[in-house]
């Protein structure tokens, strides 16, 4: 018996084997681009939504001229389970894939740990919502189209002291998360140089009681608790905080952004604000033709949270992949070499706004966000206005 | 006997050949799958040979791998982070901790110093925790582990471990067969020491604690001995695997890794180093390479998607832990000699039953 | 440091959730000697099955369907992963509840597309209450009370009923009671049915106040609850309910001080080493003689 099921599963196993080697070929010409995001893990849900906003790029416009000959766009999607070490091999199954350029991930840690990867392959890498610094420092093959870190949380901070009013601030990070403690880290910087005043509170992976730690913020007397956390503990959060009626505004940064807040926010006596890369209503069309477009497939639908609502990391994977084909018509070839030298040229005004990339780092220039707050009656997001650094 | 060393010979070459496989790698295809697959396939031999060492080859069921790993990882980036790097390592924290302004070691010294804070740390845990029986033993490190993770996070160490930012900007080994090398070092490091008196000291306490102390065998300081030389080694995996993924940061070093090497040790066969380092290139090859294509919504429409991998993964593992408890290779080491007798013998089993069949036919 | 009512009363309510899930682990452990690994996941597949269920029936159906559901999985997962094993060696056994744990993990993740599943608000015990003025929900309140009501029914269970006699024998000795003709396996699933009713329980009350389930939500309280069980002395029931409302309690104060608060989960098992070193046998535990 043993040894019955044992040949079962090593014939499977061939079978499987020989299956995944068995590809299509077409005559057509194609083009690679990869998508590295997570599918799974917790930046699961965010990767999603990222990869619906390329992959409805990949559907408006599929095809990209290159010396006169039209390529198909083939997107290669790669699950990097928002694990560390999963990253080097989710990246090199896209290196083996032959892409020409990769988008993403949603997360800067797994950016991080896939970097060498891609510089080894000479594969360049355009990082869509990843803003920590240290993606692109150093290294001339990651570029970026979204803010930093530094720059959203000073955003934040002047927007809180100067716009609101706001004199106490009372944050909250999870541990070991450096996209958290890095937007605190700057906005605590920022909103004391104001003159304001700010305790600081972290909390555990795994945390899903928040109550003693809103307790301490009701204690400090804060106007505004700023939470920039991954949305898993953002919904608990917000419903923690309703349920024991905070007051004080909270505030995050472009993470929150997500139906997940929408959800957890609606119908419920709290006030919610975010920076973020894109407001629905920027642009009419996109908004239109995204919504259309998730609301025609019920596995888009799931993956973007039940809903059509348009999450800015979408719009923001969206120009992403138009920056991507910018520069492949650019370098006029496949050649990811030529694709990386043809980035730092590239000028491209998308639905987010204009995207340029600085000499140094290849970071976009971008010089405002746009801050939103939750309609709590209808469970939309409310523009409130575009901040800048002063 | 003339067989015997020709098949001692063969199993010098396949040994050889692996080396020679790294070596081809790194020059035909150095970035890629197989490469990337190599090297992970290398840190993780490292690993699950450790502990191996402890849980098959002295009894000693510990689950605190990772939090030794993690120990490894941090000292060997904090010492060999270019000094005129740390500035933008520890760019959020405040101010670093003097030595770190003036110590920086080379690779090769590094990887041993993470070792060695590893061993240290488990000979202070050892010395409560080893008197604890199996279970409570595998609870006890388990919970050192997260101990150890929370104190790398911790705001006041930051000076020196930066707290929960990711460490990166270390050196790296860029090629399989420097992977590959001090991986096999590892190894056979281990391999001796099982095959000392030590180490059949080590199998002694395994198959009977009381009958070994009877012999005269030592059991705190055997005990010991095996900790601290599994957890040195997890330490220099700590550092490779460090090396592997270009950060070191304390989220990475969780429960799960703890089990997933535990899973490398059981399905190459607890006892046996060879099974786990057969286990360990098998098990990240089928997992992040071989099987991958399980993710692609389309093979299997309606079945296959996001996440189906790793179901089908772990109930295979399920089906080795109930059914094929042995594992790959037992507590037996691998050797052409075997394999070939296996082989022979497996043939005439089938040629048996044929024959009993044809009989009862008859 | 600031301790409020509000910390004491969270601790409180952790507790109470801590000690439904530590009845599992310390009733299994005592009659098999085994570390059900996954118990902290059948507890979040429990959760996971209501988000699910809510979407097809009311709440007053999905509510008893949820227990059976779960109690089915404990029972099923004993007699596949468990029972094949019974001859083997301990640690084989602990491989194969992690094994297990592993699995459901990844079915978990399968089935929810790895996004995390937001629980459904269960009316009356998720509503808002004030008490000594601090505000909180009233499944705070109501865990502990539940909590000592099912524990008080399980004593007398243990206590007055045959099967209840018959666990008590098989935990004091596993060979002999079989020699006197208990059904062990009976006696065993019996065992996995009440820790995974249990564990149900708990699930309730526990995703209640925390609104969403993600595959590893299972884990962190599983070990802790399992800490529990030896705090409070391994097999002993009341034993597992005082040491989980003690971690729940001391593990909420920890969060509340600025520095420390890094160290709430790394303080339960720091103290569970502590606790195996200096008395091995927990607070209430027999002390149990290896025999050669």
């Amino acid at each position: 018996m043993k040894k019955i099921v044992a040949l079962v599963l090593a014939a499977l196993m061939l079978v499987t084997v020989f299956a995944a080697c068995g590809e299509t070929k077409s005559d057509e010409k194609v083009i690679k681009i990869g998508v590295f995001e997570p599918a799974s893990g917790a930046n699961g849900a965010g990767g999603k939504q990222e990869t619906l906003g390329i992959k409805y790029a990949n559907d408006v416009c599929p095809t990209v001229e290159i010396n006169g000959e039209t390529y198909k766009v083939e997107l290669v999607p790669v699950d990097n389970q928002s694990a560390d070490d999963k990253a080097p091999t989710a990246a090199a199954e896209l290196v083996g894939k032959k892409v020409s350029v990769v988008l993403g991930s949603y997360g800067s840690g797994v950016s991080i740990a896939a970097s060498d990867t891609f510089a080894q392959a000479g594969i360049p890498a355009i990082g869509v919502t990843c803003t920590n610094p240290k993606v692109t420092e150093g290294n001339t093959h990651y570029f970026r189209i979204c803010f930093l870190d530094p720059f959203q949380g000073t955003v934040l901070a002047n927007y809180a002291y100067n716009e609101l009013g706001y004199r106490t601030a009372y944050t909250l990070a999870e541990t070991g998360n450096e996209y958290d403690q890095g937007l605190v880290h700057y906005f605590t910087e920022a909103f004391t140089k104001l003159g304001g005043k700010v305790e600081n509170a972290s909390f555990v992976k795994d945390t899903s009681d928040f109550n003693t730690l809103l307790t301490n913020a009701v204690n400090s007397k804060a106007d505004v608790i700023f939470a920039p956390t991954s949305t898993q503990y953002a919904q608990l959060i917000i419903e923690q905080a309703a349920a024991k009626g905070v007051k004080a505004t909270l505030m995050a940064g472009d993470t929150w952004d997500s139906n997940v807040i929408l959800a957890a926010a609606k119908g419920k006596d709290v006030d919610v604000q975010v920076t973020t890369f894109y407001q629905e209503g920027g642009n009419a069309e996109f908004d239109a033709g995204f919504k259309a477009w998730i609301e025609g497939d019920s596995q888009n639908l799931t993956d973007n949270g039940g809903d059509s609502n348009i999450a800015a990391v979408s719009a923001m994977g969206y120009d992403a992949y138009f920056v991507a084909l910018e520069a492949i018509k650019k370098a006029n070839s496949t050649k990811p070499a030529d694709i990386m030298t043809a980035l730092w040229d590239v000028e491209y005004t998308g639905v987010t706004g204009e995207i340029k990339f600085d000499d140094v780092n290849g970071d976009a220039d971008r010089v405002s966000a746009y801050i939103k707050k939750v309609n709590t009656e209808t469970g939309l997001w409310d523009f409130v206005k575009e901040q800048g650094v002063n | 006997m003339k067989s015997k060393t020709i098949f001692k010979a063969i199993d010098i070459v396949l040994l050889l050949a692996a080396f020679g496989v790294a070596i081809a790698v790194d020059l035909v295809m150095p970035v890629g799958l197989p490469a990337t697959v190599l090297k992970k396939g290398a840190v993780f031999a490292v690993v699950a040979v450790s502990m191996n060492l402890l849980n098959g080859f002295t009894g000693l069921f510990s689950l605190g791998q990772a939090g030794f790993m993690l120990l490894g990882a941090y000292t060997y980036a904090i010492f060999s982070i270019p000094l005129e790097a740390r500035a933008s390592v520890y760019y959020m924290q405040d101010h670093v901790a003097g030595f770190l302004n003036v110590v920086e070691l080379p690779v090769v010294v590094a990887m041993i110093a993470a070792g060695a804070v590893a061993a240290i740390f488990a000979f202070l845990i050892g010395l409560p925790v080893l008197r604890l029986k199996s279970d409570y033993l595998a609870i006890a490190t388990l919970g050192f582990a997260e101990i150890v993770g929370a104190f790398a996070k911790w705001e006041m160490l930051g000076p020196i471990t930066n707290a929960p930012n990711p460490l990166v900007n270390y050196p790296k080994f860029s090629k399989v067969t420097t992977y590959f090398v001090a991986a096999g070092i590892c190894i056979a490091i281990i391999a001796l020491l099982v095959r000392s008196t030590y180490g059949r000291a080590f199998k002694a306490i395994r198959d009977d604690e009381i009958a070994a102390e009877a012999m005269g065998i030592n059991l705190a300081k055997h005990k010991m001995i095996s900790f601290v030389t599994s957890s040195f080694f997890a330490g220099v995996g700590g550092a490779m695997l460090a090396m592997f993924q270009s950060k070191a940061q304390a989220n990475s070093f969780n429960t799960a890794l703890t089990y997933e090497i535990l899973l490398i040790v059981v399905i190459g066969g607890i006892g046996s180093l060879s099974g786990s380092v057969i286990a360990s290139f098998l098990y990240i090859a089928c997992s992040e390479w071989w099987l991958r294509f399980l993710d692609t919504p389309d093979v299997i429409p309606g079945l296959t998607r996001n996440g189906f991998r790793l179901v089908v993964f772990s109930a295979v593992i399920m089906v080795i832990v109930l059914f094929f408890r042995r594992g790959l290779m037992g507590d037996k080491e691998f050797s052409t000699e075997r394999l070939v007798k296996g082989s022979k013998q497996f043939v005439k089993d089938i040629q048996d039953r044929k024959a009993r069949k044809a009989k009862e036919v008859n | 440091m600031n301790i409020t009512i509000d910390h004491i009363l969270a601790g409180i309510s952790v507790g109470g959730q801590y000690a439904l899930i530590a009845i599992g682990y310390t009733m299994v452990y005592g009659i098999l000697r085994l570390i059900n690994f996954a118990h902290g996941d059948v507890f979040m597949a429990s959760g996971l099955i209501i988000v699910y269920l809510t979407t097809a029936m009311p709440l007053q159906y999905a509510i008893p369907i949820v227990l059976l559901l779960t109690v089915m999985l404990g029972f099923l997962i004993e007699r596949a992963a468990y029972k094949p094993l019974r001859a083997a060696p301990r640690m084989s056994v602990m491989i194969s509840a992690i094994g297990v744990s592993y699995l459901i993990q990844n079915l978990a993740l399968y089935i929810t597309g790895g996004l995390p599943q937001t629980y459904p608000a269960i009316p009356w015990i998720s509503d808002s209450i004030t008490i000594f003025g601090a505000v909180t929900k009233r499944v705070t309140i109501i865990t502990p009370i539940l909590t000592a009501i099912l524990i008080v029914l399980l004593v007398a269970l243990i206590r007055y009923t045959k099967i209840g006699m018959a666990m008590r024998a098989v935990s004091k000795d596993f060979e002999t009671s079989q020699l006197m003709g208990i059904k062990i396996n009976r006696v065993i699933s019996t065992t996995f049915v009440i820790g995974s009713l249990l564990a149900a329980v708990g699930s309730l009350l526990y995703f209640t106040s925390y609104q969403s389930v993600v595959p590893t939500s299972g884990s962190m309280p599983g070990l802790k609850a399992f800490v529990a069980a030896v705090f409070g002395g391994i097999g002993s029931i009341p034993g597992a309910v005082i040491g989980a409302f003690i971690i729940g309690i001391c593990e909420n104060l920890i969060k509340s001080s600025t520095d420390f608060s890094i160290f709430s989960d790394a303080f339960t098992f720091a103290l569970l080493i502590v606790v195996l070193c200096v008395r091995p046998t927990g607070l209430f535990g027999e002390k149990s003689i290896d025999k050669v």
